[in-house]
């Protein structure tokens, strides 16, 4: 144990509520951004999957909402140590959207709007883990959290979960994105505490 | 990345209910302006909370490390730092963290910071490290307090501002407003940005 700090007893969560290590529950839903949020007009939008070379799948938004749709309730768990439990929301699964896709690739680079990127194995977008998410408890999602479309990857730090996603590359290598290159953890477990660079 | 022990060194009240600590760390790697620690306290029982605070002072090679925190009415640990901690107490910091809200003493182009309330402390680190790296690059401050009591680093911001023709501070108020102040208190908005003459 540290420096005991005289005089503080803290302030625990009740004991029935399971956060992960260092974070503390909220009720309402901060919004955190690097950068401006960008208007995004639905007949401009567009999702792609592509592999550095080609794009392998397109969707403008009305091909994108035929897709089949999940009601989806996760925890969420931002770095900066709010936790958010049971959020409600709708979207797209991942497995939905790379399921055609034959590659041999093994990480993947998340761009959104406004150039925002974030990495992961592409394993972890497979699975039923992960979403392109559009609705937020039962109203389209606000453009200050990430509408018209968001990834929802709720297993991992909630930056990973790009706000205005545009799009997915399909990587043979890791390459740090936003975040990651600015001193941030390159996987972001939050059950691990993986929050900066060199944690473990 | 190491948790480290400073040393409260001095604690001075900026407002009603924020207070600045200055601690003495042995072995702190200096930092950039913009840049955050995260501080943990520990309970007689071992339990601990953790959270951000931004560095308030300019980059400097004497390890002296300057916070400012305002207490939050039903915070868990703002309400310790800001009324609890005593000169002479020690207390658990890892960091400097983070490399995206930064400002450089090499950098050249003109800056325009915004900030809201205890916004201010990141952006206060950049004024005091351009005066500290004697840097003449224009910095225009707009400062928006709920009401003038609210206002951090008061003095300090008018001395600088006042010696130096190519440091602008502009202040809003929202709530309310000193007797001679031009403006009925509000929110920044359009019209205050043109009547002010930002760089916006």
């Amino acid at each position: 144990m540290g420096t005991v700090s005289r005089g503080f007893f803290g302030r625990r969560t009740a004991a029935d509520v399971k956060l992960p290590p260092g974070q503390y529950l909220t009720t309402d839903f901060p919004v955190l951004s690097a950068g401006p949020t960008p208007k995004i007009a639905l007949e401009k939008w567009e999702f792609t999957v592509d592999d550095g070379t080609n794009v392998l799948r397109r969707w403008n938004w009305k091909s994108f909402r035929e897709l089949p749709t999940e009601n989806i309730t996760a925890d969420l768990h931002c770095v900066t140590r709010w936790s958010k439990l049971g959020t409600h929301w709708e979207g797209v699964s991942l497995d939905t959207i790379l399921g055609e896709i034959e590659s041999d690739a093994e990480y993947a680079v998340v761009r959104s709007y406004g150039d925002y990127t974030t990495n992961l194995p592409l394993a972890d977008l497979r699975n039923k883990q992960a979403w392109i998410a559009f609705r937020f408890d039962d109203e389209d999602l606000a453009p200050e959290h990430g509408g018209p479309a968001r990834l929802l990857i709720p297993h991992l730090y909630l930056w990973k979960s790009a706000k205005w996603v545009r799009g997915i590359r399909l990587m043979h290598e890791d390459q740090p994105g936003f975040w990651e290159s600015l001193g941030y953890h390159d996987y972001g477990d939050p059950w691990r505490e993986q929050r900066y660079s060199g944690d473990e | 990345m190491m948790w480290r022990v400073g040393t409260v060194v001095a604690l001075h009240d900026e407002t009603p209910t924020a207070r600045t600590i200055t601690l003495q760390v042995a072995d702190w790697p200096s930092h950039v302006a913009g840049q955050h620690v995260d501080v943990r306290l520990t309970a007689p029982d071992g339990y601990s909370a953790v959270r951000s605070y931004s560095l308030a002072s300019a980059p400097n090679a004497e390890g002296r490390v300057e916070l400012t925190v305002e207490r939050l009415p039903d915070g868990e640990v703002s309400p310790y730092l800001t009324q609890e901690l005593a000169v002479g107490e020690r207390l658990e910091l890892r960091g400097p963290i983070g490399g995206w809200f930064v400002w450089r003493s090499r950098q050249t182009e003109p800056i325009q910071l915004i900030a809201g309330g205890s916004g201010i402390v990141p952006l206060m680190a950049m004024i005091r490290s351009r005066a500290s790296a004697g840097s003449t690059v224009p910095f225009r401050l707009l400062y928006s307090v709920r009401e003038p009591g609210a206002v951090f680093y008061r003095d300090e911001l008018q001395a600088i501002s006042s010696r130096d023709d190519s440091v602008t501070l502009t202040y809003a108020n929202t709530r309310a407003a000193p007797k001679d102040f031009p403006r009925p208190p509000g929110r920044v908005d359009t019209s205050f940005i043109a009547e002010s003459d930002l760089a916006l």
